[in-house]
């Protein structure tokens, strides 16, 4: 069980009784590919990673490994490296004797265990705790120690759950960067499993949004954070200002809509259409708060429309102002270089590219597999 | 002001603050009226007890020797006495054994989710809930020689005389199986539960099979809260006395130390030798358990990792 092509999922599903958690699962992995499951909660990211590892038998498709069906194996027998969310570490075996225990499990003889221990260790950095207990370890260590087990046994896939989601902001990057160089240098295929888009988009080569158990759209990092194909997407890519709409008309792959949320009986925006829009259909519009721009005068606001508005909110970010605009009862996202008057009245408008336009219904978008 | 200047005038604290400097908690207050009943209800009798331990009858000191330790000298050198210690060991160790390493395997298969759980669970746990004397009772009419399964045997013509169940070793060994099997089962898995499900999830992706993810993970995890109901199962087993009077063979081979206790001390009306066995048998029980309990403190007894 070394290295191996491609690893296939066919349809692969997982029900609880009654309730699809994965449905339909369809994917592709290459050999030293870094994949990322995006999702929140209960989107089944974590069913499929389960599924993968074997710890969750498949009710739906198959698993194969360069066309061997695998699915049917324990898991013990996969050969998979897993991190845990909560670490998962042997609290009564120490640093050295957790990074041991899978090479022991294969019966390796003893020299080929101490030295392969003490070079995964080291490539942790944790060579000074090698003989403390997991107890004595901070959190961060404790994951790296995590890691240093799963990757010791160089195995042809290292599933991550989540890995780094019990750490502190700081110690979060941190991690992130030593996970990316280790993926890096090891060339280890890994599946990671996240809820959080920035560490998705920073550390895979290709990201799996998924939704109520099914895939929403899978794609490099470029491509899903540029041309998201469903509003659901483009939440998840940073588009923080999600605008329930109507098309007034729609041409050449651009519509002019309505919103009925803001100031004045609704404001309209012109914008680039994704998927096929026609006039009266109930549509989300999504913008970045990067993409707007806030001007005290209507007339700035080229082709695209504008939206008015009454800055409630100003929050220093340092090199700009992240300010919450008030309009009707909705609440929008811009960023901006210099601080408006919170109370003063402003104009919000946005390049017609920036602006997107998706069909409010998720269920009709097909989910693009593109090809890597 | 600078740091190290003299403080001046009365102090602001509150007295809470000013006792806690000095070290006296006024919480423990609370502890006085517990301290109280302690003090008359256990203290008192028990060094009484002791007390009387010393004070031997005429007839003792006269047939035994040793002076005022003439109670303690009868208690080693009389064989009828002394051989209730390893009668009731005989008796309680197994026992104590048994229903630890039986409840282990129950436990780790009732962690499972399947149907019928709930049931299969309370089914265990019943028995805690008859007295000692109702298990007796259910046992010398199960099991005596007129009782079901005899009969039963009998019937089918797999035994030509019945078997011999009760009144004697056997059958005290049965009730003290039935009534401390489900607090050793209910002890050990509240400590399994409190080993994270995670860890053997991880030993599994790491290819340790379910002995291995058992001998390595589990048990030494466990260990300790083994330890603990093996000490708490052997202390309820080896008082034992209502069983091995009913369905035992009371002045024979269950011829236990609280019941030679209770013959000093309801036919014989000798206090003082009742006392002296009574306190022998919490010698011999605080042997074991400071054993036990010794090798406990050699294993790992940090966090298991889960809710515990």
């Amino acid at each position: 069980m070394s290295d191996f092509d491609s690893l296939e999922l066919r349809g692969v599903g997982r029900r609880f009784g009654g309730v699809d958690a994965l449905s339909g699962l369809d994917l592709t992995i290459k050999a030293g590919e870094f994949v990322a499951l995006l999702g929140p909660s209960g989107c089944g990211k974590s069913t499929a990673l389960n599924c993968l590892a074997g710890l969750l038998p498949l009710t739906h498709g198959e698993i194969l490994m360069d066309g061997k069906r695998i699915d049917t194996l324990p898991p013990e027998r996969r050969g998979f490296g897993m991190v845990f969310q909560s670490y998962a570490l042997f609290p009564h075996l120490s640093v050295e004797k957790n990074v041991a225990f899978g090479l022991q499990m294969q019966g390796r003889p003893r020299a080929e265990i101490d030295s392969r221990v003490r070079e995964a260790i080291a490539l942790v950095k944790l060579g000074e705790h090698a003989r403390k207990l997991p107890g004595q370890l901070s959190g961060g260590q404790q994951q790296r120690v995590a890691i240093a087990r799963a990757v010791v046994l160089e195995p042809s896939l290292v599933l991550m759950d989540e890995p780094l989601s019990n750490l502190d902001a700081k110690l979060r990057l941190d991690m992130r960067t030593e996970i990316r160089r280790l993926h890096q240098s090891l060339g280890l295929t890994t599946i990671y499993v996240t809820h959080d888009q920035e560490e998705a988009l920073s550390l895979a080569d290709r990201l799996v949004v998924m939704r109520e158990g099914r895939v929403q759209q899978v794609g490099t990092p470029d491509e899903l954070y540029e041309s998201p194909t469903s509003w659901y997407v483009a939440d998840f890519m940073g588009y923080r200002n999600i605008l329930s709409a109507t098309v007034v008309s729609a041409s050449g792959g651009e519509a002019v809509v309505q919103l009925p949320g803001t100031a004045e009986g609704g404001a309209r925006l012109t914008g680039r259409a994704v998927g096929a829009l026609a006039a009266g259909d109930s549509v989300r519009v999504a913008i970045r708060p990067d993409d707007f721009v806030v001007t005290q005068d209507a007339s700035d606001s080229a082709g695209a429309g504008a939206i008015p508005g009454t800055v409630s909110v100003v929050e220093y970010h340092g090199r700009e102002h992240a300010v919450g605009v008030q309009t009707g009862d909705t609440m929008l996202h811009a960023r901006t270089p210099t601080a408006p008057q919170v109370g003063g009245a402003v104009w919000l408008t946005a390049p017609v590219e920036r602006v997107l336009v998706f069909p409010e219904s998720l269920d009709a978008v097909v989910p693009v597999e593109v090809a890597a | 002001m600078s740091g190290g200047g003299q403080q001046t005038g009365r102090a602001t604290a509150s007295l809470r603050h000013r006792l806690a400097e000095r070290g006296i908690d006024p919480t423990l207050l609370l502890l006085v009226p517990g301290l109280v009943v302690a003090l008359a209800l256990f203290v008192y009798p028990f060094s009484y007890g002791i007390g009387l331990t010393v004070q031997p009858t005429a007839a003792m000191q006269e047939q035994w020797g040793g002076g005022i330790l003439a109670n303690y000298v009868a208690f080693f050198r009389d064989p009828f006495v002394f051989d209730s210690v390893w009668l009731t060991m005989r008796l309680a160790l197994p026992a104590a054994l048994f229903n630890v390493l039986a409840s282990v395997p129950v436990a780790m298969v009732l962690r499972h989710r399947f149907r019928g759980k709930r049931l299969l669970t309370s089914l265990l746990v019943l028995p805690i809930t008859l007295g000692t004397v109702l298990t007796a009772q259910g046992l010398l009419i199960f099991a005596g020689r007129q009782g079901w399964i005899n009969r039963a045997l009998l019937e089918f013509g797999l035994i030509d005389e019945p078997l011999k169940l009760v009144n004697n070793y056997l059958g005290v060994m049965f009730s003290l199986v039935i009534t401390g099997f489900p607090f050793a089962f209910l002890l050990i898995s509240s400590y399994l539960s409190g080993i994270d499900p995670s860890l053997e999830r991880a030993a599994k992706t790491l290819g340790a099979g379910w002995w291995q993810r058992f001998r390595r993970i589990i048990l030494p995890l466990l260990a300790p809260g083994l330890a603990t109901t093996f000490v708490l199962t052997f202390v309820l087993a080896f008082s034992v006395f209502p069983s091995a009077r009913l369905v035992g063979d009371a002045m024979g081979e269950t011829r236990v130390m609280s019941l030679m206790a209770f013959r000093a001390f309801g036919e014989q009306n000798d206090y003082a030798m009742a006392s002296t066995i009574a306190l022998m048998m919490g010698a011999v029980e605080l042997l074991v358990v400071v054993a036990v309990l010794g090798l406990r403190s050699l294993l790992y007894r940090g966090t298991t990792g889960g809710k515990g």
